[in-house]
């Protein structure tokens, strides 16, 4: 039994594929009319095929509360995603603008401050700030850049229309399984690359070893990079190694540098010490260096903070570039962008009400049922509540804990999110998808052609954290003039 | 390369090495207590001896039976020299440096692991033990395969050479000490099947038929015990296992005290005349042969794999940030 298209439906949803039962978008129809000539079995056996690749190539990620069994397989849908590429431009261009706009401002806040005193950002939200780091003041690093690495999470609504939902500048995870995506989606489903003309992701390491080599202190010398991982036991470490395999740099753990009196940072290699020049740091801003921040983190290095500040050595991200990853800041990135470029942002925010703000305070308070809150500093989808299915109960917490710390809590209306086919058992049914694509930023922009789509594999759900039972697809940027 | 990633790397090496031998030894004693009338042979409790494991064995189990000790050798995770465990070792080193390793080597040990845990408790039954052992054998030897064929011969090949060949040396001396050790005390009324334990000595060491082609004499202890420990040209002897290692070690840097011992190690193996030892002299060289293989690999911990913390020279010119 082959699939049958005319039971698919996305009621008042935007389904990526298919307009309405049995009829697909343009785009996809090459992807529809082949996956209509496979029978079930043959299908079943692709995605079979993909779980097997993903078991014998090693791709997993770790959850937490799972006590000994810390490696779990990745969970892929074979069917990919499609978006086209003329639509994509538009979305890459407005990428751009947002984090050359996001590192004007960090910079600023570190600098001089300039749009405190024109009266556009409270001084207030800076000084409660979680992520912002007095430390930091001052230092200026190479080309101006704090977030060289950032993952943006768009999300498409009933319109189709892309928006931004939020930024992650301080540890953006996922682009090792953009990539594998790919890899798996070529071993699995190789005919179907014959119908489309993709826009390629292998180059990717590349870019991002370009990007850290720009930023090193030493201009003269082949710049000696690392990837820094919390250990096996992060969450993505699995991604902290496939990066620096593909880049051929070294992975190392806080316990190989050493930081010497010459404040230069240092790894321990069989051939003795060695100087470190850029450091793609994969730990939290509070773990660097337990001299300055966390006095008990064993995962950092001491010193470390003193020899950045020196410029000694390049971190990637910089220190405090988390204040603009911030859910509050966030609802200011359009303000941002106009203040910085004099641009009008490309892609616009989704529609964000600050706890902070008495007015909209009270809106949100008066309409919990029907929003979405968040709290400022959280991510992986922790923490949140989402109004139309929570309980009683839990609409009195949340009001509770907006009240005590309003400037800890936005909130968003429930997004009606769009929905891409995807493989249920033995049917295929529509499931809502968000995408991270990742932005570089050092002497020069590269935008990831697509990026990592995410999907939440329970049946109406639009929570697509792979910690909590979401999944992922090959995401497709597809030229359709020059075809 | 990092200091931690090259003891990662050795004991990577070391682990595959101790997986393929774990598994040839198993399959040559069953293939030797097949032969042997009952009665007459050594009894199983010999394969937990070579590998030390004694004290541990009777942590879990009173009575050293067939399916105990080749349990306790092929699947049972609380054993340190189980070829599960080994396995389960290569793959956690291989999981924390694959940045430094080809991808189809993780792919490969990823599988076997896979492989071992999946049907380890196969192997136990004679039903299922010889296919179960010739399978992980020939996974293990295309593992260093591939890593001799597809990974540059740098140094994280050095340091796998290097592990492999410490490691197969030692279990050489084992399978070797193991045989004198039984005949030892029945040294003066020789018994009928003693040359069948030397045979059975070599095929552990697949050295069955190169002994035949090189020694060109009938299998007979002191002629063996010179193979297993002096052959220049089988890889599986200590002499050349040490060669080996040997090479491997002086291409690494900052290398002079490993050399040192390693050369202290060559003399002591090469030179020894083992056709005027007794079996008692035989197991005391043995013991020495050991123990220089210890001070070899404590050198290299010490000088490779100890993370270092002196103060650098003072000499980095810093540039500010531009």
């Amino acid at each position: 039994m082959s699939i049958d298209w005319t039971h698919y439906r996305a009621d008042g949803f935007y389904d990526e594929m298919i307009d309405a039962p049995g009829r697909p978008r343009s785009l996809a129809q090459g992807m529809v009319s082949h996956l209509q000539e496979l029978s079930g079995d043959e299908i079943r056996a692709r995605q079979q095929a993909a779980e097997a690749a993903i078991l014998k190539m090693g791709i997993s990620f770790t959850v937490y509360s799972e006590g000994s069994n810390i490696d779990r397989a990745w969970p892929f849908d074979i069917i990919p995603r499609i978006i086209s590429a003329r639509e994509w431009a538009r979305t890459e261009a407005g990428l751009r603008q947002r984090l050359q706009a996001l590192n004007l401002f960090i910079s600023d806040l570190y600098g001089e401050q300039r749009i405190i005193r024109d009266g556009l950002f409270p001084a207030e939200l800076l000084a409660n700030s979680k992520n912002f780091r007095p430390e930091c003041i001052g230092i200026r690093p190479r080309h101006g850049v704090w977030a060289h690495i950032c993952g943006s999470d768009l999300i498409r609504d009933d319109h189709g229309d892309f928006y931004v939902l939020e930024d992650n500048l301080r540890v953006p995870s996922g682009v090792s399984y953009m990539l594998e995506n790919r890899v798996l989606t070529k071993q699995v489903f190789g005919e179907l690359f014959a119908d489309y003309s993709i826009q390629p992701l292998a180059d990717y390491p590349n870019h991002l070893f370009d990007m850290l080599a720009s930023v090193a202190p030493r201009l003269d010398m082949f710049p000696e990079v690392v990837v820094m991982t919390p250990g096996i036991y992060n969450s993505a470490y699995f991604e902290h190694s496939f990066l620096a395999q593909q880049m051929g740099v070294e992975l190392v753990e806080g316990s190989d540098l050493v930081v010497g009196e010459d404040d230069c940072v240092y790894m321990s290699t069989i051939d003795g010490l060695q100087r470190v020049d850029v450091i793609y740091r994969r730990i939290d801003d509070l773990f660097l260096d337990p001299e300055v921040f966390n006095k008990d983190s064993a995962l950092g290095v001491p010193g470390l903070m003193r020899a950045w500040s020196k410029g000694n050595v390049a971190l990637v991200n910089a220190p405090g570039a988390g204040v603009a990853d911030d859910k509050v800041v966030y609802a200011f990135v359009p303000k941002i962008i106009k203040y910085y470029l004099d641009e009008d942002p490309i892609i616009p925010n989704v529609p964000t009400y600050m706890c902070l703000d008495r007015g909209e305070r009270d809106y949100v308070l008066n309409n919990l049922h029907k929003l979405v809150v968040k709290p400022a500093n959280e991510s992986g989808g922790y923490g949140m509540l989402i109004g139309p299915t929570a309980s009683r109960r839990e609409l009195e917490e949340f009001a509770r804990r907006i009240k005590a710390d309003p400037r800890n809590y936005i909130a968003q209306p429930l997004l009606k999110l769009s929905t891409v086919p995807t493989m249920c058992g033995e049917r295929i049914e529509p499931r809502h998808v968000d995408l991270r694509p990742f932005i570089l930023q050092g002497e020069k922009m590269y935008v990831t052609p697509g990026g990592l789509t995410r999907v939440a594999l329970r049946k109406g759900s639009t929570v697509v954290n792979s910690s909590q039972g979401g999944g992922s697809k090959d995401t497709w940027i597809v030229n359709t003039e020059a075809a | 390369m990092l200091s931690r990633v090259a003891e990662r790397i050795y004991w990577i090496a070391r682990y595959i090495e101790r997986t393929e031998n774990s598994a040839r030894l198993v399959n040559a004693y069953t293939h030797q207590m097949l032969d042997l009338p009952s009665g007459v042979e050594p009894g199983w409790r010999q394969l937990i001896d070579i590998i030390g494991g004694a004290p541990n064995f009777e942590e879990h189990y009173r009575c050293f039976d067939e399916h105990n000790t080749v349990s306790f050798l092929v699947a049972d995770d609380f054993s340190p020299g189980s070829i599960l465990t080994s396995v389960s070792m290569a793959r956690e080193n291989m999981r924390t440096t694959r940045e430094l390793l080809p991808t189809e080597a993780w792919q490969h040990c990823n599988e076997l692991y896979l492989q071992v845990r999946n049907h380890a408790r196969e192997g136990i039954p004679r039903r299922g033990r010889h296919a179960f052992l010739k399978d992980i054998i020939f996974r293990c030897q295309q593992l260093t395969g591939l890593l001799a064929g597809t990974m540059s011969h740098d140094t994280a090949y050095d340091l796998m050479r290097l592990g492999r060949n410490l490691e197969r040396a030692d279990m050489t001396t084992r399978i070797v000490d193991s045989a004198i050790f039984i005949l030892m005390p029945r040294r003066n009324d020789p018994g009928q099947y003693d040359n069948l334990l030397w045979i059975n000595v070599l095929k552990s060491s697949s050295g069955d038929q190169m002994y035949r082609q090189h020694v060109r004499s009938r299998v007979e202890g002191a002629a063996v015990v010179k193979f297993l420990l002096q052959d220049r040209y089988f890889p599986r002897s200590v002499a050349r296992a040490v060669a080996e290692a040997e090479f491997s070690l002086h291409h690494l840097p900052r290398n002079e005290a490993p050399l040192l011992r390693i050369l202290e190690l060559r003399e002591r193996a090469l030179f020894a005349s083992i056709d005027e030892m007794s079996l008692e002299d035989m197991h005391s060289h043995i013991d020495k042969l050991q123990l220089a293989l210890k001070l070899v690999h404590n050198e290299i911990f010490h000088t490779w794999f100890q993370v270092q913390h002196p103060a650098p020279r003072n000499d980095a010119t810093a540039t500010a940030h531009a």
